[in-house]
Order: C-alpha cells, then sequence, then structure tokens
C-alpha cells in the first residue's frame, strides 16, 4: 500500500516536530547540566576540559550550607502546617454547605493571583512592626501562605475522588464515625495527603521571591543564598547545584511513584 | 402510552388496617406515613410500606419517583421529614445506622479498595468486636457459600464484576442483618452475568430467609424475583402484592402501562356485576374487573388494556380490526405490531408463538381477547 507523497512528507514532518518540541522541553537542562562540568571559571558552551570541581564548590561553600539548612527547616515546617490547615479546610469545604463558603475558598486560593513579591512584602511591613523580622517565624508563614493553595487542591480532588458510598457501606457495617474515619476515609486520602505535602515541599525548597525580602543573613534559604552568589561570580558552581537539584528531586519523585504510584503522588489519576 | 396519567383515587398501600397491625411481630420493617423533602422536591410523599419477614420484596418505579430514598431512610442513611420507620417492630426513627443492623449493597458495590477481600468482608464483624477466630471462621464459611474461596487476599480491583459483587453481598450478609437492601445492584453487569446473579441471589435470600428489599426500575427484573412487588411513583406506593397481581390486576392506568407491555384498545361499558364488569369491544363483549370502573355509569368509554400475549387471531365477532404493519422474529416467538384505526394507542402488540402460520405485514387481520386478564379503566381525554 503506497502512501502517496504528500503523506509521507506531512507524516515526517510530524515526527520532526513532536522531537523538536520534546528536545526544547529538556535542552536548559541539558545545556546547565553539561555545562557544569566544566573546568574553567566560565558558563560556555560546550566545555573544553571536564572537572568535578564545581560540586565539591557547592559542597563547602558555607552560605550554601546555611541555606541548605535553613531551606530544609523552613520547607518540612511549611508545607507541614500548610497540610494540617489545607486538609482540614479542603474536609470543610467537601462535606458542608455554608453561605460564605465561595468566600472562604476563594481567599484560600487567593494567593495564586497574588504575586510572590507581594506576598514577601506585605510579610515584612507586618514583621517590621511586630520585630520578628530576623526570624524563622515570618519567612516559614510566607511560605505557608503560598503554598497552601496547591494542598487546598491536592486534598479536595482526593476527597472528591473518595466514593462517598465506601463511608455508607462502612456505616451499615456497624462502624461507628470514628472508625469509618480511621479505617476508610483517612487510609484512602493518605496518598492524596503526602502528595500535597510533597508539592508544597518542592515549591517551598524552590521558592525565591518572597524568600528575598523576609529572610536574614541568618535565615536565607538555599535560592536565596544562589542569588547572593551569582551576584559575586560567575562560575559553573550554579549548574553544579541545578544538577544536584534536578537529580534530588527525580530521585524523589522516583521513590514516591514505586511506593504510591505517580498517578496518585500527582493527583492525576481518577480512581472513581 | 407514555403519558397515561395515574388514578388520583387510588388507595392502595396507604393506611394500615388492623389485621395487618396484629401481624406487626411478622413485619420486619415498616414506614409509616413518611415523607421527604429536598427543598421544593418532595421525594416521598406520605409513604406506607409493610416488609414481612423473609421476604423478598421490590420497590419498582420510574427514574426520580424516591425508591433510593426510602432505602436509604430505612438504612438510616437519611431522614425523615414525616413519619416513622420501624425495623423488627423496634422505633428505628431517629437511630444512625451504625447501630441498626443493615446489610447494603450498592450499584457498585463500594467495596473498600485498599483492603482485600477477607477484611471487607470481616469489617463489619470486627467493628461488633466479635473474636478474631470467629470473624476468620464466619468469612470463609460465607466465601465459600458465595464461591469466592482462594480469593481471600485479592484486593477488590483484581477482581471480576460478578466476584466485587459477591464480596459486596458476603459482606452484606456475614453480620446477619435484620434486613437486606439492594440498589439496583445488577444494572452495572452485562446481560448474561446479570441473570445468572440474579438467580444465584434469589437462592442465597432464600437459604438464608433473609428479608430483602430490592431496589429496581427493570421491571422484568421485578417480576422474576420478587415475593411481593410495590409499585412506586411520585414519591407513593401505588400498588403493592405478589408479580401475579401486579401484572394481571394493576391497580391504575400507570401500573399497566408500566409493567409489561400493553396496548389499548376503545371498549365501551355494559354492565357491572359485583365483582365483574362487561365491556363491549368491537363485535366482541368481555369481561374485566369491576374495581377500577366502581361508580361509572354503563354506556360510557373506557380504555381496554391488553397484553401481548392475550390477542389471538379470530374471524367472525372479532374485538378489532387491522393491518400488519412489521413482523419482528424473536426465536420463540414474533412479534406483530398492528396498526388499528380504532384502537387507542397508535400500534398494538401481538405475540404468537413462532411455530404458528404467522401473517405477514400488509395482511388484514382480525383480534379476539382471550383470558381473563384484560383491564379497564375508565378513558381520559386526551
Ligand atoms: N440529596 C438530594 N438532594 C436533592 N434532591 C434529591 C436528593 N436525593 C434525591 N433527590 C430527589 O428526590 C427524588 C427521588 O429521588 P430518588 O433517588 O429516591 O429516586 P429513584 O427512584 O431512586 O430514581 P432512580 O431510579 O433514578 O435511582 C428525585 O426527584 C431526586 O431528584
Ligand atoms: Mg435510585
Amino acid at each position: 500500500m503506497a502512501q502517496p507523497r504528500s503523506g509521507r512528507l506531512l507524516f515526517w514532518c510530524g515526527r520532526l516536530v513532536v522531537v523538536a518540541v520534546l528536545g526544547f522541553m529538556i535542552l536548559p537542562a541539558v545545556v546547565v547540566g553539561i555545562a557544569a562540568f566544566n573546568a574553567k571559571a566560565l558558563l560556555s558552551f560546550p566545555p573544553q576540559q571536564l572537572s568535578l570541581r564545581w560540586f565539591v564548590n557547592v559542597f563547602t561553600y558555607e552560605d550554601f550550607q546555611v541555606g541548605f539548612r535553613n531551606g530544609l527547616l523552613v520547607t518540612v515546617a511549611a508545607s507541614s502546617i500548610a497540610l494540617v490547615t489545607g486538609a482540614a479546610f479542603a474536609f470543610v469545604l467537601d462535606r458542608y454547605t455554608f453561605n460564605a463558603k465561595r468566600v472562604v475558598e476563594g481567599l484560600l486560593l487567593a494567593p495564586l493571583v497574588v504575586p510572590h513579591f507581594t506576598v514577601g512584602l506585605g510579610f515584612l511591613i507586618l514583621a517590621a512592626q511586630i520585630d520578628m523580622s530576623r526570624g524563622y517565624g515570618v519567612v516559614i508563614l510566607a511560605h505557608v501562605v503560598l503554598v497552601l493553595p496547591f494542598v487546598l487542591r491536592s486534598v479536595q480532588i482526593s476527597l472528591s475522588n473518595l466514593n462517598p458510598k465506601l463511608e455508607l457501606a462502612a456505616a451499615s457495617l456497624g462502624a461507628r464515625p470514628g472508625r469509618v474515619l480511621l479505617t476508610v476515609t483517612a487510609p484512602l486520602l493518605l496518598p492524596g495527603l503526602f502528595s500535597g505535602w510533597l508539592f508544597a515541599a518542592i515549591l517551598s525548597f524552590n521558592e525565591f521571591t518572597a524568600s528575598l525580602f523576609v529572610t536574614s543573613q541568618q535565615t536565607q534559604t538555599l535560592p536565596v543564598a544562589m542569588y547572593n552568589y551569582v551576584r559575586e561570580y560567575a562560575d559553573p558552581t550554579m549548574a553544579a547545584l541545578s544538577v544536584l537539584y534536578i537529580v534530588a528531586t527525580a530521585t524523589l519523585l522516583a521513590v514516591a511513584n514505586r511506593y504510591l504510584g505517580l498517578g496518585k503522588v500527582l493527583n492525576v489519576e481518577h480512581t472513581r | 402510552m407514555s403519558s397515561i396519567p395515574v388514578d388520583a383515587e387510588t388507595k392502595v398501600g396507604a393506611a394500615p388496617d388492623l389485621a395487618a397491625a396484629a401481624r406487626a411481630q411478622d413485619l420486619a420493617v415498616r414506614l409509616d406515613g413518611v415523607t421527604k423533602r429536598f427543598g421544593n422536591t418532595v421525594a416521598l410523599n406520605d409513604a406506607w410500606l409493610q416488609v414481612r419477614r423473609g421476604e423478598f420484596l421490590t420497590l419498582l418505579g420510574p427514574s426520580g419517583c424516591g425508591k433510593t430514598t426510602m432505602l436509604n431512610l430505612v438504612a438510616g442513611f437519611l431522614f425523615p421529614d414525616n413519619g416513622e420507620v420501624f425495623i423488627d417492630g423496634a422505633l428505628v426513627t431517629d437511630v444512625p445506622t451504625y447501630e441498626r443492623e443493615i446489610g447494603i449493597v450498592f450499584q457498585n458495590y463500594a467495596l473498600f479498595p485498599h483492603m482485600t477481600v477477607a477484611s471487607n468482608v470481616g469489617y463489619g464483624l470486627k467493628a461488633r468486636g466479635v473474636a478474631q477466630r470467629e470473624i476468620a471462621e464466619r468469612v470463609t464459611e460465607i466465601l465459600a457459600m458465595m464461591k469466592l474461596a482462594g480469593l481471600e487476599d485479592r484486593k477488590p480491583g483484581q477482581l471480576s464484576g460478578g466476584q466485587q459483587q459477591r464480596v459486596a453481598l458476603a459482606r452484606a450478609l456475614v453480620i446477619r442483618p435484620k434486613v437486606l437492601l439492594l440498589d439496583e445492584p445488577f444494572s452495572a453487569l452485562d446481560k448474561n452475568l446479570r441473570s445468572a446473579m440474579q438467580i444465584e441471589v434469589k437462592e442465597i435470600q432464600r437459604k438464608l430467609g433473609v428479608t430483602t428489599i430490592f431496589v429496581t426500575h427493570d421491571q422484568s427484573e421485578a417480576l422474576s424475583l420478587s415475593d411481593r412487588i410495590a409499585v412506586v411513583s411520585e414519591g407513593k406506593i401505588r400498588q403493592i402484592g405478589t408479580p401475579q397481581e401486579i401484572y394481571r390486576r394493576p391497580a391504575n392506568r400507570f401500573i399497566a402501562s408500566f409493567i409489561g407491555e400493553v396496548s389499548v384498545l376503545r371498549a365501551r361499558l355494559e354492565r357491572i356485576e359485583k365483582s365483574e364488569a362487561v365491556v363491549q369491544v368491537g363485535a366482541a363483549s368481555i369481561t374485566v374487573p369491576a374495581g377500577p370502573l366502581a361508580g361509572q355509569s354503563p354506556g360510557i368509554t373506557v380504555d381496554l388494556f391488553v397484553r401481548p400475549e392475550q390477542l389471538c387471531l379470530a374471524s367472525g365477532d372479532v374485538a378489532l380490526e387491522g393491518q400488519v404493519a412489521t413482523t419482528v422474529y424473536q426465536g420463540d416467538h414474533v412479534d406483530l405490531y398492528i396498526d388499528a384505526p380504532a384502537a387507542a394507542s397508535t400500534r398494538i402488540l401481538m405475540r404468537l408463538p413462532s411455530h404458528d402460520r404467522v401473517p405477514g405485514a400488509g395482511a388484514t387481520i382480525g383480534l379476539a381477547i382471550g383470558g381473563h386478564d384484560a383491564t379497564a379503566f375508565p378513558a381520559v381525554e386526551s
């Protein structure tokens, strides 16, 4: 069955476009990845000689060590607080109808439309008023506000995926509400809760704009430390750090995928 | 036949009589004048229902008539605005679901997806604090009975539709519920599996003698499974009786046209004699139950509802003449669609055994009405 020539041409052009788009998606990561191994103190491409010296620099540069520790602290605290708050709100929004429902939901999702620097600036002004601008508290609070919408959405999706008949079936079998919550509702929501937490953690750990406003020299997170670094140096350390970021995130997702399934973790699977 | 109005007069299923009250101990479930509204929708409007111990009772009615609402009231998922609910003679109107000792199987089974078959089935026993050993024994026993032995460690996602249904049934039955509630449990199964499961469920129900309330809008399912059928429409129970009673003596036009296939002929009321009435249709006169025609005077026009198998080919004093429009071969029988200008329905359906000589399309034929199962109702202006 001979295809007409125009058909074949279209077929190959189509393939080319697909390959080009896919290549374009990962191009930045590939370029940066290669640049990280440059032996010279230049962000040039492609590198002439290869070396691991910038990776060593990442681990030994003190501001990065501090930034990493601060970032981890802020991330864990902020996403945990956001998870508890977000899950509680999502549950109330899912199970009850009340007048101000729309307003409450709107307010909780509002940080999606407020620019990060506005949130940062706001907290900076507030913190200065009550003299807490030097501590971790304000950084964590700012992050909670920024990641809360994502946690809320994630838990809302898991809740709407949860078949309400399951809880009714459990009740019909003689289970009191507490037992239903522990044996049916909670186990089925767990992947959603975890994915919400993971999302929040990744966002928080990478958050830069608002952090720039609310952190100090002592409380600066890794992205802020990186920003300060590039203001002084233009060597491939940043590229090396990028590679580490990518590897770490990919490992995290791979592990989550192994134990929960990525569809569930990213909450894109409909289970009902 | 779509928009036949419901007889406003019908009182079937309303007001409990004294004899029934005396038999109260035999009743597994009782709804006393329950009303349930959702905003402006009245889902149930003063519904009375009495389910006898051990019987298989079907709630049959069109979509949105309130069947699920009725079941949910028995289950305790909803609470009535008016009226009372009794289970096993005890008032349970305000008792929460988990204290009612009911078993329920939903349309999509609602098995716990994160638990094995054994944990699903054992869930109710565990919630009751039954000892671990006894749970294991009773679960094994019911799984064997449901032909599920060997599947204990599977998750619901690894089971076929029929197996999931059996697990759901086992889970509901293992707690020995006072009443088993089934809300359209077969509608998610394909046709062959459905009839196999229907037979199985019926057998198990009979074997265990568990009182069962079954909800469906499939009338053939209702006719074949039930000890009694309660026909529901617009939030009320319109008639309750054995499948034969419902099919042969429908209480009103709605039930006559909702259950089984039916054609409507025009007839004239001749006279009423006690429990029987005689109507003239074409050149034939036939007897019908007098109930639906009570109080009507001779001479009025009535609508005569006939089933396809009640019509037969005839010559001489025929009830009706018509022309065969289409014949449809159905294996063991043939359906004939007949155009008859004198009838109230636009098309008359009759059914002949396929080994009979069947007139072809275009043939003009005479029809007679056999048996005593036709029913007449006062005609309505359309
Ligand atoms: N939670 C609810 N909120 C509002 N209206 C409801 C609710 N549940 C039922 N209704 C309404 O009550 C009426 C009866 O509903 P019900 O579910 O009992 O019908 P049904 O006989 O089970 O129908 P189907 O055969 O389609 O399942 C319908 O008009 C329905 O729209
Ligand atoms: Mg229903």
